[in-house]
């Protein structure tokens, strides 16, 4: 079996380094998984988006490779969840074994319905490569081998310097956007910080390939027979890769452990001693679960791990970035078309620092389940254990990480409440949830969530009013009418609902209707459709219902 | 929600309490803690109330001996 060869990137000589300068619109610092995810998307709202990355090749090492679900459903609105899918691998069923012993199984699998899959595992550099090639066929600037060396924001826009191979230059742009990750040097150039915690232990990834007997699950150890007191896990890849995870105590020499000949005997007493395998990459890790103080900085805007850390025990690490991404972008991109205040990006300080610290909470308690930091604490951890073998109720507190779901913005800025009483409480997908998916039959597939966002859309259910769908796309923010129902209007999108599953999920009635934002988020919604109740909901989903610009 | 209840409400006290004791007999330390945790998740469980296991959680820590700093 062979291992995985990244891709070169080529450095090609920019035009600045001969003088010429163009002012852009954006750059993204950083071709990460969250740097592409925003310059896929900038592209997509027609904004040429520039990349600057200091390497010439994907992630080295596999490292992020559980996508959720609403990471695929973000990508498939970027035009690239197929490639993702169609490579990955699918899982729903996860196991937890203590000592010698299965504790239990749980099973993620959605009620049936949706479109895409709870999980699918990937190799970073694969999920990377997908997002490269879409990137290329939106005509996104990537330019590798370029090291931002120096930043100097101001009132008006943001001076980057460039280190490359050929030479320095410098761009100038409106806005920055930094996706640079967990070291985030462009963080340190502005003297930002993060502020939390960091956990006392150490982790030893080692990802193999092997043909395996094993089958498609999440399987975690809690104090083993083959790796007595500590944990381990075990997840599959594409292409037979699979990624082992042993907890190693803080005591651990990490250059030590690294090498091949510490982890053979490791992987034997685990899979047995004939086990056949090639390591194809191994690292030693710490976490942190800590954020910056706010994300936004004026004309400097950071994104995912730059902007926030996590332990991967729940995959909130590079889904919890993808989705800064798709809540930054559509802000930005009105803001940078004149038609919202800038004001509006303040409000991804309002939706994404709550969506990190869920994440950082949901984190931090799955780290003390898996490292308890005192001998009662490991006393309560290893009865939920024990009793998680024979009672169900223990199960719910056994935490070897809770796997990431997409943030609900309830307290969002930009949500019209609920008129008083016309949702029954835990109705219907409420203002800040994402759209929930439902098999639809409409022009652009079999699933409700390929009809709906990029930009605002109203989700009407039954008929609208004649004139609406055409009212709505000349209003001051333009806003496309999706019906599911019956709506001659050529401006309205029509979809059936053959097994009334969009229906029940939406609480629908004959008039019920969703004002969905461009990152699908609900952000208004009523029992019939009134266009003046839905401008002033458009107007206050994007700031401009008063207030300074 | 409901609170505490810190009125009498055990059905036999004393045998309750002599149960109690039972169960740790012939453990060591160690072992008594361990089924202490067991139990303390048992009941915990039974209550299921999180705004009386909070005021549970209040009141032990309130003991005499182990004043909050």
């Amino acid at each position: 079996m062979t291992v995985h060869v990244n891709p070169v990137f080529e450095f090609r000589r920019p035009a600045e380094l001969d003088g010429a300068a163009v002012r852009h619109p954006v750059i993204v610092v950083g071709a990460g998984p969250v740097g592409l995810v925003a310059a896929i998307d900038l592209a997509q709202h027609g904004i040429p988006a520039l990349v600057l990355d200091d390497d010439c090749t994907v992630s080295v090492g596999s490292r992020a490779i559980c996508y959720a679900k609403r990471s695929l459903e973000i990508l498939d609105r970027l035009g690239c969840g197929d490639g993702v899918v169609q490579k990955g691998v699918q899982w729903n069923v996860g196991r937890v074994f203590f000592r010698d012993a299965p504790a239990y199984k749980f099973d993620l699998l959605p009620e049936p319905g949706h479109h895409r899959p709870a999980f699918v595992n990937l190799q970073q550099y694969h999920f990377e490569s997908c997002l490269v090639e879409r990137a290329l066929q939106c005509a996104v600037d990537l330019r590798w081998c370029s090291q931002v060396v120096a930043v100097r924001p101001g009132h008006e826009g943001v001076e980057v310097d460039v280190e490359t191979p050929a030479g320095r230059y410098t761009l100038a742009t409106d806005w920055l956007v930094v996706a640079d990750g967990a070291r985030s040097p462009v963080r340190r150039m502005l003297g930002l910080d993060t502020e939390g915690q960091v956990f006392r232990d150490r982790f030893l990834i080692a990802d193999i390939r092997m043909r395996s007997q094993f089958p498609t699950e999440r399987w975690f150890w809690f104090d083993p027979p083959f790796h007595p007191g500590q944990s381990v896990l075990l997840h599959r890849q594409a292409d037979d890769v699979w990624r082992v995870d042993f907890q190693l105590g803080w005591d651990a020499d990490p250059e030590e452990e690294k090498k091949p000949e510490r982890i053979a005997p490791r992987l034997r007493a685990m899979l047995g001693e004939d086990a056949q395998y090639d390591l194809e990459w191994a690292s030693v890790y710490t976490f942190q679960c800590r954020r910056m103080q706010r994300f936004r900085h004026g004309r400097v805007i950071f994104a995912g791990d730059a902007a926030h850390l996590v332990s991967p025990f729940g995959a909130r690490g590079a889904n919890s970035g993808v989705q800064d991404a798709d809540n930054l972008v559509w802000k930005l991109a009105l803001v940078v078309h004149g038609h919202a205040p800038q004001r509006l990006l303040d409000s991804y300080d309002a939706e994404r620092i709550p969506a990190a610290d869920e994440n950082i909470l949901h984190s931090t308690r799955a780290t003390d389940f898996i490292t308890p930091k005192s001998a009662v604490s490991r006393l309560f951890r290893d009865a939920v254990l024990d009793l998680a073998c024979r009672y169900r109720f223990a199960r719910k507190l056994v935490n070897s990480g809770r796997l990431s779901v997409p943030a609900v913005l309830h307290g969002s800025p930009l949500n019209t409440p609920d008129e008083e009483g016309a949702f029954a409480p835990g109705a219907g997908v409420v203002p800040g949830a994402t759209l929930v998916d439902a098999p639809v039959e409409g022009p652009e597939g079999a699933w409700l969530l390929q009809h709906v966002g990029g930009g605002f859309d109203l989700l009407a259910f039954g008929s609208v009013p004649p004139s609406l769908p055409r009212t709505l796309a000349h209003g001051p923010i333009a806003c496309r009418v999706v019906v599911i129902g019956d709506c001659a209007d050529e401006a309205a999108v029509t979809l059936r609902d053959p097994r009334g599953l969009a229906a029940a999920r939406y609480d629908a009635r004959p008039g019920t209707c969703y004002l969905v934002r461009p990152d699908q988020h609900v952000c208004a919604r009523w029992r019939a459709a009134d266009a003046q109740a839905i401008t002033r909901a458009l107007l206050h989903a994007t700031c401009n219902d008063g207030g300074p610009s | 929600m409901s609170a505490l209840i810190t009125e009498p409400n055990l059905a036999a006290p004393d045998d309750f309490y002599e149960a109690l004791i039972a169960m740790h007999r012939d453990l060591d330390e160690a072992a008594s803690a361990r089924c202490n945790a067991r139990l303390i998740l048992l009941l915990a469980n039974h209550i299921g109330d999180h705004e009386a296991l909070l005021q549970a959680l209040a009141a032990a820590r309130e003991g005499r001996d182990d004043a909050v700093a």
